[in-house]
């Protein structure tokens, strides 16, 4: 159909708080019956790891909330102490659960079920040295090119 | 009593949950059937509205009650 709207989303960010909004605007304007592609790049193929274990970092965060009012009080270098960042993701992750918040995996799964297009940037996967087999089966390889393919035709195009 | 086709109870799921399993619901159903929605998330409001002018879908009710929001959609 040509009169479908497209959105082309460029995913750069590997961390837990940074994958929700590719994943969350992706399904949503699926089900409101754009076409979408999302091209994964650099630190954003880590939303594509058939295990996903991302993480949420305090460090270099001032705008991020935390317990107790912890962020009036807690030294700036508090944030680097080893094992801040698996509590701080523990502590997201059952904030989410307890607000009805999805996890990343769930959104992404039902981007893949309203066939949402996730490309993995090739040249990432080569220039970390990464297992193609560490990803889902549900995306394909290219570049920019192919990125522009689908991009050039969109009525919106976020970069995040 | 109830003049809908399907129900849907998407109480305790946040943005966008509860339009993801709406649009799900939907496809299920035929053009003029109604689909009954019952969510808690306080967004859903303008999202519903949002939702169904930009699908074809008419919103036939939307009200609050106890805390809690009932939603119509008549597939379109």
């Amino acid at each position: 159909m040509s009169d479908e709207k497209k959105l082309a989303i460029i995913a750069t960010k590997g961390t837990l708080d940074w994958a929700y909004p590719p994943y969350i605007l992706a399904s949503t304007a699926a089900a409101l019956g754009y076409q979408v592609e999302i091209f994964f790049t650099f630190y954003g193929l880590q939303l594509l790891k058939k295990n996903l274990n991302l993480k949420v970092s305090p460090l270099g965060n001032p705008g991020m909330p935390m317990p107790m009012g912890m962020d009036k009080w807690f030294p700036v270098i508090g944030t680097a102490i080893p094992g801040m960042e698996s509590i701080m993701t523990i502590m997201m992750k059952q904030k989410m659960k307890s607000k009805g918040v999805a996890s990343v995996g769930e959104l992404r799964d039902l981007c893949i079920e309203a066939e949402v297009k996730l490309v993995a940037c090739q040249m990432t996967v080569d220039l970390f040295d990464m297992n193609p087999k560490d990803f889902i089966d549900n995306l394909e390889f290219g570049g920019a090119a192919t990125f522009f393919e689908f991009a050039g035709e969109s009525d919106i195009c976020l970069y995040i | 009593m109830a003049n809908f086709d399907q129900e849907l109870d998407a109480s305790g799921l946040n943005c966008p949950l509860p339009i993801l399993r709406a649009k799900k619901s939907l496809a299920g159903l035929s053009a003029g059937q109604v689909l009954h929605i019952i969510a808690t998330d306080p967004g859903s409001v303008k999202d519903f509205e949002a939702f169904a002018k930009q699908t074809g879908n008419e919103l036939q009710e939307s009200r609050e009650e106890g805390g809690k929001f009932y939603f119509l959609i008549k597939k379109g």
